[in-house]
């Protein structure tokens, strides 16, 4: 607990919290309702092969959680990597984790206390992202004179599960980069090439090979973009719709497991030097 | 013994960094681990703390194995420089760590006081002067009361204030009755604050012993003419350099002036001649090397 207590204190903080949080909203902000709503009053129904009701309809307050799961598969995804790389990574540079390693906390407490924070700043950034979304789509029925109806509180739940599910996985991915690389560069660089990059390369190969398509359904960013998919959030770069919502959760959860126990383990057993 | 360790050892490879050291610091006093740079010095205190584990050999802390929670928490450390947020104030820095080491905030203000940093509690840790991040390092070793310092070159970088304050500090530890161990590569600071030491080159300890045995037994360096007939009146002595050095402990001074006076021997100066920790040291070091060559 105080390990999780430590981690929470620093991480409010922290300058980079807020701005990459910040960067966060206002990229979803203007990719999900700003340039959409441009679009929709501009008359260019052929934005995306959406109709300018399609675009109108996405953008009202019962699809706001559609709105933010939309994001997260890849570009949320890259900016959840990066903070975590950040805040794990930097610790072996500043000389913090050895400060906190001879604190006297168990090595697997004081990991686990930084997943924990970790994942209470994600919570925040959904909550945050829900908020803001939910905002811009009330402003956008009001602009337009439309009716509107809160979602449902189960509708809500699932989004707010899956979204958390969802930046959660690439939260522990930035963790264990930053555990292995020892330093923020490289696990930022090596996070952000494989959520923006690798995997939408392979996804253009797998239109040529059957195999590799097969295997993009199934790695960190495709199992997540499924689950945006399967919960109706799609026309996204990165959303897909190839697997039931079941199982993209469940390999969703399995990343997420797989990455905090290698972060854990590594943690455990290697020297710090 | 707070600390003790058997034939502890660390081997990177074939080559071993820390080769089969035999530590041991008592409670209350302040122990030096001295030795050159890459002597292996912080990678055994690295050890101690649990923060590499060992190839060989095996250590105790207050008791419990290296790197054990329930050691840890009596151990405040401060190794290779202090490790902080740069982006937090001292005294936000120092609330972090206290949570980590289940200290209460109050806590905080009593180090920050303690090691003079209250005036610059708020102020940006990047913002800070070597010398007050390395104060700040051992205000966060304070945290929690610990029954042992471990201090890795505490004074490494700081300018000659900072040193002084540095050593005040420890020394003011150590009159409060605070175990200390701490590495230098410095043999004036050890011999001004250690009671013990333990001397290591090449990775093996080559001595452990208070700083007075280490010099060696005592001579007495005495002027005297004739130098002949007083080398023949006082036992156990040799002339060196127009001077008589007698193997004899500081308090028969008086016995040997009574004896070269009643000798009609005229005496012109008796005083200890001590071998500095210096002269020591590179006797041991050099006497290592070639050891480790042959």
């Amino acid at each position: 607990m105080g390990s999780y207590r430590a981690e929470l204190l620093r991480l409010f903080k922290w300058p980079a919290t807020w701005v990459l949080i910040g960067v966060w909203l206002v990229m979803t902000l203007t990719f999900g309702y700003v340039f959409n709503y441009v679009a929709f009053k501009s008359g260019d129904e052929a934005e995306n092969g959406r109709s300018g009701a399609q675009l109108l309809a996405q953008m009202m307050p019962e699809m706001s959680a559609e709105a933010v799961l939309r994001g997260l598969p890849m570009f949320g995804g890259a900016i959840v990597i990066v903070l975590a790389a950040l805040a794990v990574g930097s610790g072996y540079g500043w000389g913090t984790w050895k400060t906190t390693l001879t604190a006297g906390p168990r090595r697997l407490s004081a990991m686990g206390g930084t997943l924990a924070a970790l994942a209470s700043i994600v919570l925040l950034l959904v909550a945050a992202t829900f908020v803001a979304d939910f905002g811009a789509s009330v402003l956008v029925a009001t602009l337009e004179d439309q009716s509107w109806s809160f979602p449902s509180i189960g509708h809500l739940a699932e989004g707010l599960g899956a979204s958390v599910l969802i930046a959660g996985m690439w939260a522990a991915m930035g963790v264990v980069l930053g555990v292995l690389t020892r330093g923020p560069a490289l696990a930022v660089g090596l996070g952000l090439l494989w959520a923006v990059v690798v995997e939408n390369l392979l996804r253009g190969v797998g239109a040529l090979l059957g195999p590799v398509e097969d295997l993009t359904k199934v790695l960190p960013g495709g199992a997540a973009g499924n689950l945006a998919g399967a919960f109706g959030a799609t026309g996204a770069p990165g959303v897909l719709t190839e697997l039931s919502g079941t199982t993209a959760s469940l390999l969703v959860a399995g990343y997420l497991s797989v990455f905090a126990v290698i972060a854990c383990w590594t943690t455990m057993r290697r020297d710090l030097v | 013994m707070i600390v003790t360790t058997e034939k502890l050892t660390k081997r990177y490879g074939s080559r071993a960094v820390v080769d089969a050291v035999d530590l041991n610091v008592r409670e209350g006093e302040v122990y030096g681990f001295l030795g050159p740079n890459g002597a292996g010095k912080t990678t055994t205190l690295r050890m101690l703390l649990g923060l590499i584990r060992p190839s060989g050999g095996s250590a105790t802390v207050l008791g419990h194995p290296p790197g054990s929670p329930k050691g840890l928490h009596q151990v405040g450390s401060l190794i290779e420089g202090p490790g902080f947020y740069p982006y937090l104030s001292g005294r936000d820095n120092l609330r972090v760590h206290a949570r980590r080491r289940g200290a209460r905030d109050v806590e905080v203000e009593a180090v920050l006081q303690q090691v003079d940093l209250t005036g610059a509690a708020a102020a940006k840790f990047r913002s800070y002067s070597l010398g007050m991040k390395q104060r700040l390092g051992v205000a966060a070793a304070l945290l929690g009361q610990p029954k042992l310092l471990i201090l890795d070159e505490p004074t490494n970088g700081l300018d000659p204030a900072g040193m002084a304050d540095m050593r005040d500090l420890v020394r003011a530890l150590a009159e409060q009755g605070q175990t200390v161990l701490l590495s230098s590569h410095l043999l004036g600071e050890v011999e001004e604050i250690c009671d013990r030491v333990g001397v290591i080159t090449n990775g093996r300890l080559v001595a452990e012993s208070t700083v007075a045995e280490l010099r060696g037994d005592t001579v007495l360096l005495v002027r005297a003419d004739p130098i002949e007939k007083a080398a023949l009146v006082v036992d156990d002595s040799v002339v060196v350099d127009g001077a008589l050095h007698v193997q004899a402990a500081e308090e028969y001074a008086p016995v040997i002036v009574r004896k070269l006076v009643e000798a009609d021997v005229e005496v012109r100066e008796v005083r200890p001649l001590r071998r500095t920790l210096e002269e020591v040291f590179f006797e041991m070091t050099a006497k290592n090397d070639l050891g480790a060559v042959s």
